[in-house]
């Protein structure tokens, strides 16, 4: 069936804002690979000696980093780790232990060039691999194919799939603040921050960029995706630089910063997921990772810093984008490492159960049956979280326009402060997460597991969420006529939020309520094998994975919803 | 660093009240100082006659009526007005202000915002969404956000007499507490450091309905017994009124939260304090503002204190008594009964 339907109009597609390749600036990067890499090792080894200023507890810090690689060896080994791995820290580690018996005098020389081999490898190995001609047949194969297979599976006729009756703009809706975009990308270097639900996220995005007419942007992508040989191509040949969540070593967390930084003060587009890994909940991210974030706000400041003649500089806008699904592939496994930490305060183990013969497997059942996906673009913002105007002004809530250096400005000049830019990184944080819930597009699916969920835990006041879930699925049945009464309730209470600017919702939610039950319904967690939400011979309400439901109901919760059910 | 303190640039001070007044001699110790007086006959007379409410005026500090000026000429300014007034005033100031501008404010109280036609009589319960702290005002309005305040115990009569005092700064910038520590402290004035803004506001704020409190019992006749008995307990219950409101439990404990209560709990000086005492010799409260020339601030407080405990379910005793004393009519010598019969028993149970 035919559901999200969405003006023609919106269909038309987008010219490239740059005309060739060699304009772009993630392509300048990728030709001068070798030249970046080198500044990005000797910035950092500048940085980290500034971090760690003695010798000893340089040497502690090296001594760290090897017994955290060497145990990551060890305990959690991945197909994408070089093979001399290994190899190379036990020599990093014999120089060090060497370097005990020498004389003070020796130690320093040493001492610099094992950091800088460590800082070199790592640099290399985050270092993206954008190549033009990868690049247009990636994008060329994605296009072809996922068209073919739309419309193999849409039109319903001999031939059909050769017809380019519906391209991927059918099925992926692009809303918001789209020729905004597209006007600061021109003006500026932007940033994007999309929330994370999905592994299918960093090829969604990619497209969108791409569909948008942008030059390619440089991604942080985790390292785990290039386990997957499949996501490996399209990554390195979209200028993915790549993040190991292993690595928390301060040589490896400060090159990697910089590595961003460097790039942004390029002029490179950047684009990282700043909630850090996949929403496990299903919730909206809260928490961001600051780290990546900092590098925006650092990028900012030196560029005013290198500047401070006062003249015209690059700025820096930073773009937060939602992505929106019915069905999420990986929600059951997420949601149970959810739960299963809950209250603990462990660390999530990275694990991937799809390989590639999966992925193709869920890519033909999301093509083959209807289950669309909408991108909400966010309004830019500079590094201080100031709304800008078109033309990349900053704005006071007032409109007036506000000069982004004089947040760096100190006594008449431009200083590097870090704990006022932490500062600064945690409030832009708070407002990327304010704005995520602001251009939220909640579907028919969302709202639907969000009811049931919360009338399911109204009707067992006395149970916490572990007691309920533990509930057998029998037991639980919700009449259609009181779930009708309490959709519609919130339904009125989500327009109420949407005329005050504080959400959106699909055109899909709007219209008959019972036909927008039933959308939701159908729709959500569409292929999982076990199904959040149904309804049974007497037309109630139904669930067979309580679970799996918490996970899509928890999308709508920070809105305050709760007391309407 | 980043800052270099010899720097001449003057400071500016808004507000001419009595405690705006000591701050800008203070600051006039070690900078140059533009002190805006909302009247401009005020700001001449400070001038022309170097006084101001029987303080004598420092050398350093020129008055003004001209707020564009004092923006333009001053990179860090410490707005000292009346919570009443301090949203108008930042309205006011806004347009001159640039990113790069530091605050301090010293005002001990709360804003509220509330829908049209609604009063704060009128509304049953306040929600932290309607109820902010001046640091809160500042960055609504403005542009800034390098904000701090002043708290502590800092009686404006006792600070200008130089006798020994102490006072926090708090911001979460590192940069505005050093910054604030350089332009306030000398021999005299101690200056700690406090990264928790929101709770040193809060538990300024708060303390100003256990002063009333303790006027009361003093009105009353009672003793030392009684009074470290409502401190004790007061302070318990403004850690549970400001964790609510978003403090950390730290602020409370320091200068600005136990400092500052006992200060003004002992101090007869007091406007808050004065407010009780009247009350149980028993005034009527119109009366006593009536006479009075500066704003008690805890009055409003404890109206808005009580109805945003209703409304995150805090059991505020004391704060809920006074409320009834204030507003509804009970009397004093009642409220104190309905205490003292209380079956509360456990101490300390927020550590």
């Amino acid at each position: 069936m035919e559901i999200l339907e969405e003006k023609k109009n919106k269909n038309r597609p987008y010219e490239p804002i740059l005309e060739g390749i060699p304009d772009w600036p993630v392509y300048q990067l990728s030709k001068n690979r070798k030249e970046f890499v080198e500044l990005v090792t000797q910035k950092s080894i500048e940085r980290i000696k500034l971090l760690r200023p003695s010798r000893k507890q340089l040497i502690d810090e090296l001594e760290a980093t090897v017994y955290r690689e060497q145990n990551r060896i060890k305990r959690n080994r991945w197909r994408v780790d070089p093979p001399d791995d290994s190899r190379f820290w036990s020599q990093i580690k014999n120089q060090l232990v060497e370097l005990s018996s020498k004389n003070p005098d020796e130690i320093g020389p040493v001492e610099d060039a094992l950091l800088e081999k460590i800082v070199h490898r790592y640099a290399n190995e985050i270092a993206g691999n954008f190549k033009p001609t990868s690049y247009r047949f990636t994008r060329e194969v994605v296009k072809f194919w996922f068209q073919r297979l739309l419309n193999g599976a849409r039109v319903k006729k001999f031939g059909a799939f050769f017809r380019n009756q519906y391209t991927l703009r059918d099925k992926i809706q692009i809303v918001g603040k789209v020729k905004m975009l597209r006007s600061l990308a021109l003006k500026g270097t932007v940033v994007m921050v999309p929330t994370h639900f999905s592994n299918l996220d960093s090829i969604l995005i990619g497209w969108v960029i791409h569909s948008l007419g942008l030059p390619a942007f440089i991604y942080g992508a985790g390292l785990n995706l290039f386990n997957i040989k499949i996501f490996a191509y399209f990554m390195n040949s979209l200028g993915a630089y790549k993040v190991d969540r292993r690595k928390k070593n301060l040589p490896y967390l400060e090159t990697l910063k910089m590595y961003s930084n460097l790039a942004i003060q390029k002029g490179a587009h950047s684009l990282f997921f700043p909630g850090g890994t996949r929403s496990r909940s299903g919730l909206i991210e809260k928490q961001l990772k600051l780290g990546l974030l900092s590098t925006a706000i650092e990028a900012q400041r030196n560029l005013y810093l290198d500047n401070p003649g006062g003249e015209e500089i690059r700025k820096i806008f930073v773009v937060p984008v939602t992505l929106n699904y019915n069905f999420v592939l990986e929600a059951p496994d997420l949601i149970e490492d959810y739960l299963q930490v809950k209250g603990q305060d462990k660390y999530f183990p990275e694990q991937d159960k799809y390989g590639s013969v999966q992925l193709l497997r869920f890519m033909f059942k999301f093509f083959t049956k209807g289950s669309n996906i909408s991108v909400s673009i966010g309004p830019g913002l500079d590094v201080l979280g100031n709304y800008v105007d078109q033309e990349g002004n900053s704005l006071d809530a007032q409109g007036r326009i506000i000069d982004t250096r004089d947040y760096f400005v100190s006594n008449g000049s431009i200083t590097e402060d870090k704990q006022r830019e932490d500062e600064y990184t945690r409030m832009l944080s708070q407002r990327i997460v304010s704005e995520y819930h602001r251009i939220n597009r909640v579907f028919a699916s969302h709202l639907a597991a969000f009811v049931a969920f919360e009338m399911w835990q109204k009707k067992f006041p006395k149970l916490d969420l572990f007691s309920l879930l533990r509930l057998p699925e029998e037991e639980l049945e919700l009449e259609y006529a009181e779930f009708r009464k309490t959709f519609k309730r919130v339904r009125k209470k989500l327009y109420e939020l949407k005329d005050a600017g504080k959400v959106h919702h699909a055109t899909h939610l709007k219209g008959k309520v019972d036909h927008v039950i039933k959308l939701g319904i159908e729709n959500v967690g569409i292929f999982h094998l076990k199904r959040p939400l149904l309804t049974n011979k007497k037309g109630n309400i139904i669930t067979r994975d309580l679970t799996v439901l918490y996970y899509y109901h928890n999308r709508l919760v920070g809105y305050d919803l709760e007391q309407y059910v | 660093m980043t800052l270099s303190s010899t720097s001449d640039k003057p400071v500016g001070v808004i507000g001419a009240g009595n405690f705006g007044t000591v701050i800008a001699n203070i600051l006039a110790i070690n900078r140059p100082v533009i002190l805006y007086a909302r009247d401009p006959l005020v700001a001449r007379h400070i001038n022309e006659k170097r006084e101001n409410r029987g303080h004598s005026i420092h050398a350093q500090v020129e008055a003004t009526h001209d707020l564009a000026l004092l923006a333009r000429e001053c990179d860090v300014i410490f707005p000292m007005v009346p919570s009443a007034h301090f949203r108008t005033m930042m309205k006011q100031l806004s347009p001159h202000l640039h990113p790069y501008h530091i605050l301090i404010h010293g005002t001990k109280g709360f804003d509220i915002t509330l829908p049209p036609g609604e009063t704060l009589d009128s509304v049953p319960k306040l929600s932290r969404q309607q109820v902010k702290t001046m640091s809160e005002v500042i960055q609504e309005e403005s542009v800034v956000v390098r904000v701090g305040c002043l708290a502590g115990p800092n009686l404006a009569r006792e600070l200008a007499q130089r006798q020994p005092g102490a006072t926090v700064v708090a911001s979460h910038f590192n940069e505005v507490i050093q910054l604030g520590k350089r332009l306030l402290r000398n021999d005299r004035f101690q200056v700690y450091e406090n990264n928790d803004i929101v709770g040193v506001e809060i538990a300024g704020v708060l303390k100003n309905i256990i002063a009333i409190a303790s006027g009361a019992l003093s009105g009353l006749g009672y003793g030392e017994n009684a009074k470290g008995l409502l401190i004790s307990r007061g302070a318990v219950e403004m850690v549970y009124l400001g964790r609510a409101l978003g403090g950390d439990l730290k602020a409370f404990l320091g200068v600005a939260g136990i400092g500052d209560l006992v200060t003004t709990c002992n101090s007869p000086m007091s406007r808050n304090f004065t407010v009780g005492y009247r009350l149980a010799k028993g005034e009527k409260l119109d009366d006593i503002l009536a006479e009075m020339t500066e704003v008690a601030e805890g009055v409003t407080t404890v109206k808005i204190a009580k109805k945003c405990a209703d409304h995150y379910k805090i059991r505020a005793l004391i704060t809920d008594r006074l409320y009834r004393v204030l507003f509804e009519g009970m009397t004093v010598e009642e409220a104190l009964e309905f205490l003292m019969r209380y079956p509360l028993n456990v101490d300390i149970d927020f550590l």
